[in-house]
């Protein structure tokens, strides 16, 4: 294995593809990244015979922040709230994730109220971005101009009643800011729970409405069922997680084989699917729905007294210095496992941070089930994958 | 009308229906938008004018003013011509629907073939359009066109055939009449509901509309075969989508509903024409607003192995049913 | 299986490798030439079938270290593999014939650090422009190097 000896070795060809006809009976297609079904900056370019896709390339990398270089200069306490910015629709996991991380290294305790705070936001967050998956879903499959769009008003309805509660909670509805090392940030105002219990009634009884307009729907049925199959072994072999892999026959959930942030005072089900294709994927996330709903009324009629944060008030901002080691911290988010493998050196700045983002992986496996499938299909594909490309780029 | 010719009368009628069709299309839009909005717990156009009345103009004005551009790449000629040629036959189908007794422009012998026959001739406007705009997007819109409304004009026409054979003549007016004072074609028993069902089936998979848009797929194709088109062309294009919409919720609204019957007196029937195509248009429209829409493949398996089979077998049956009542009338 | 079982089948299959127990995963620090063996080892005989991430930490004067971490996901047993490549090298087995996913994650890998990977069906630049000069992670790569506008 000799290599030249040198830190930049020659970048390959670079990868620029004509689009035009090949030739044979295939045609090349550009899909995004600006289209309205990317769910963001993607771009696929599909090779077509006909209406069947044969080949996918996905190029990603248009929303790429560097942010494991940002972490590497910037505080313990300083990244949090840059934390939220990888999965922006989910941003609480994102954030929960690097501060476990650093009070795993840094042996800092959190108290049991923090902890439960942690995990209401995390399933309130949860049904948040399951709302926007099921509206961007629908939207896409049936046109913003038709049905579709009528699915997505719907849930992004439900939606604001979730941002509005975290507005009144932490001041902001999309990037919180809300976890700090050693805690939560803000607690709960007057009049929070009982909000939230409506909203979470409210949502629950919504939640029939789309059943009864999705599931009995032949249309609905016709478009998703054995669409998009992944099979176990690709899926734990890409390393997908979330719905995806509960959705393919895998009952591996991190909240019950991992627990953290007292996760396992809790009771709920795993929802596991085994056919694998869209239709399996949708029935996983709203079963958790369901039981996000659930933990959220446990939480709410069982919230313990106490401080919110080991290090409350000015010593919130207060240098941490995480001692040398290593630790991998991981949270089950709406996506997936969104993970932070951090070490420290005994400083106030991290020496390395990986964020495994779940969206990365699941992205990751698009190559191997859209071959074979129409142009139509790799739409409703994507939106049963989906991904957050602040996660998949970061 | 007896002391002009011919000529003189049919063309003041003829500019008559196309001025009253143009102010009726704007207010349709106006109409979609704002039941689209109420069905997603919204309220749609309300600022531009009293409830947003004027909306429909102030649409028309931007379109006006904006840019015409024709893509570099882009064969001009045709790509010019394909908004005619696609809107020439959405508005000729008028032509032929009577709407009072003895108010049509030309009532010709052959009514509903002729409206479908012109209807179908949009298809090439529609070729035209995805082909001059040199665009795959475009081109892959425009073949999935094609395929679709081949596959569907069938059942629509079997589907027409039901009341033709009811009411005994092609003539839209002898439909018509054949439905005064007597049943409404849709309440014949089995025949007339399936006829119906299958006819706005089929009539909403022509005309491209949601769940049956792959054409225009917003959400794969942005657009389809307009996709290159802006300004007044667009406009165009949208109108005679609009205007063929319409024209077959009229000729469905004949066929089935007994066009001018209803309470009241005579003179009313043209109103009530008009409120029950705008019952059927609302209908199409709530189709549309509810459903997504599903693969081309699954579009043309409903259409030759469900929809074509079944107004088939339907045209059978009213045949056997007419041939056992006996002679029309009888 | 326990970590204990497990740290001794490897010791019995590897005698080179380190095995490091505590914390959530059992660390196995390999050398460069048994690292596609040790994977194909892990993902049958310890049945770790599901693969997590595969990333490269700089150690400056030490040179790069390849990580990955898989996981038996029915046992709950985690394994985190460690490679250092020694100080100056940048090449590394890949991983691509044993688990599919470490596709993405080794060309993010060669982006970001600058690590070859023999074997790898396309390794070209994940996340950055195709015209990117440098690798963006590596210690030596200052934060505010300039890069020209796009154009």
């Amino acid at each position: 294995m000799t290599v030249p000896d040198t830190m930049m070795p020659e970048t390959p060809a670079r990868a620029v593809r004509t689009l035009d006809y090949t030739g044979s009976e295939r045609l090349t297609m550009n899909m995004g990244p600006q289209h309205p079904s990317a769910h963001g900056v993607f771009r696929a370019i599909l090779e077509l015979e006909g209406e069947r896709v044969v080949g996918v390339d996905a190029v990603i990398g248009y929303l790429h922040r560097c942010h494991e270089k940002l972490a590497e200069n910037l505080t313990y306490v300083q990244y949090p709230s840059i934390a939220s910015k990888t999965d922006y629709v989910a941003a609480m996991t994102s954030e929960l994730a690097y501060v476990m991380a650093t009070e795993g290294l840094a042996k800092i305790e959190v108290p049991k109220r923090a902890q439960y705070l942690r995990v209401l936001v995390a399933e309130l967050q949860r049904i948040a971005s399951h709302c926007l998956w099921l509206g961007t879903w629908c939207m896409d499959m049936g046109g913003a101009l038709g049905g579709g769009a009528t699915v997505f008003l719907y849930c992004i309805r439900e939606r604001e009643l979730v941002l509005d509660l975290f507005e009144s909670l932490t001041g902001a509805r999309l990037l919180y800011g809300f976890h700090q090392i050693g805690g939560v940030r803000y607690d709960v105002p007057d009049g929070w729970s009982a909000q939230c219990r409506q909203t979470v009634d409210l949502i629950e009884q919504r939640l029939v409405e789309y059943e009864g307009l999705l599931v009995e729907n032949a249309f609905f049925q016709m478009r998703t069922k054995g669409v998009g199959v992944i099979s176990r072994e690709l899926a734990e072999d890409v390393g997908l997680s979330g719905p995806l892999l509960r959705g393919s026959g895998v009952a591996y959930d991190l909240r019950r084989a991992h627990p953290y942030s007292s996760y396992e005072d809790f009771q709920f089900d795993i929802p596991v699917q085994p056919a694998g294709d869209c239709y399996a994927r949708y029935e996983v996330r709203m079963v958790e729905f369901r039981q996000s709903i659930r933990i959220i009324r446990q939480i709410l009629d069982g919230l313990p007294e106490g401080p919110i944060s080991s290090r409350p008030g000015v010593k919130s901002v207060a240098q941490v210095r995480v001692p040398k080691g290593e630790i991998y911290t991981r949270v089950e988010g709406p996506r997936g496992e969104v993970g932070c493998y951090l070490i420290g050196e005994g400083g106030p700045k991290p020496y390395r941070m990986k964020w495994r983002g779940a969206s990365f992986s699941n992205l990751a496996v698009l190559p191997h089930i859209i071959p074979g499938h129409s142009v139509a299909d790799v739409v409703a594909i994507m939106g049963s994958v989906d991904p957050v490309f602040g996660e998949v780029d970061r | 009308m007896t002391d002009l010719s011919p000529a003189l009368s049919a063309l003041l009628m003829g500019g008559g229906v196309l001025g009253a069709l143009l102010g009726l299309l704007a207010y349709v839009t106006l109409l979609e938008r704002k039941f689209a909005a109420r069905l997603q717990s919204r309220i749609g156009p309300y600022r531009v004018g009293p409830h947003g009345l004027l909306q429909p103009i102030a649409d028309g004005v931007k379109l006006l003013l904006k840019e015409d551009l024709v893509p570099a790449s882009a064969d001009r000629t045709v790509f010019n011509l394909a908004p005619v040629v696609f809107l020439v036959p959405c508005f000729l189908i008028y032509a032929t629907i009577p709407f009072a007794p003895g108010l049509g422009v030309a009532d010709v012998s052959i009514g509903v073939l002729f409206f479908l026959a012109v209807s179908s001739m949009e298809i090439v406007g529609l070729f035209m359009a995805g082909w001059s705009s040199n665009n795959k997007y475009a081109l892959l819109s425009a073949m999935r066109a094609v395929n679709q409304i081949i596959s569907y004009d069938l059942p629509f026409l079997m589907a027409a055939m039901v009341p033709v054979l009811l009411a005994g003549s092609l003539r839209l007016s002898d439909i018509a009449m054949a439905q005064q004072g007597g049943l409404w074609f849709v309440f014949y028993p089995v025949i007339g509901q399936i006829g119906f069902i299958a006819f706005i089936v089929a009539s909403v998979a022509a005309e491209n509309r949601v769940p049956f848009d792959i054409l225009e797929a917003e959400s794969e194709l942005v657009a389809g075969f307009r996709v290159e088109y802006s300004g007044m062309k667009f406009a165009m294009i949208t109108l005679s989508e609009y205007a063929h919409v319409i024209g077959t919720s009229f000729l469905a609204a004949l066929l089935f509903l007994g066009a001018w019957s209803g309470p009241g007196p005579e003179w009313l029937g043209a109103v009530w024409f008009l409120l029950k195509a705008l019952g059927v248009f609302v209908l199409i429209t709530w189709i549309r607003w509810s459903f997504i829409r599903i693969r081309v493949d699954q579009i043309l398996q409903i259409s030759w192995k469900l929809l074509l089979p079944l107004t088939v077998l339907l045209v059978m049956v009213t045949a056997i049913v007419i041939v056992l009542r006996g002679p029309h009338g009888g | 299986m326990t970590d204990t079982d497990a740290g001794a089948r490897i010791a019995a299959e590897f005698p080179d490798v380190v095995v490091t127990p505590g914390g959530s995963a059992l660390t196995i620090t390999v050398p460069v030439s048994q690292w596609l063996a040790f994977a194909q080892f892990a993902k049958g005989a310890l049945a770790c079938r599901w693969f997590s991430f595969l990333s490269a930490v700089d150690w400056k004067d030490e040179g790069l270290e390849v990580i990955a971490w898989v996981e038996n996901t029915d046992e709950h047993f985690n394994l985190l593999l460690k490679t250092k490549l020694g100080p100056g090298q940048t090449a590394c087995p890949s991983l691509v014939s044993v688990y599919r996913g470490a596709n993405w994650m080794e060309r993010e890998c060669f982006d970001m650090f600058g690590v070859v990977f023999d074997g790898h069906p396309d390794l070209r630049r994940m996340l950055l422009p195709d015209d990117w000069v440098g690798h963006p992670l590596l210690k030596s790569y200052a934060v505010d190097t300039p890069y020209p506008p796009y154009r």
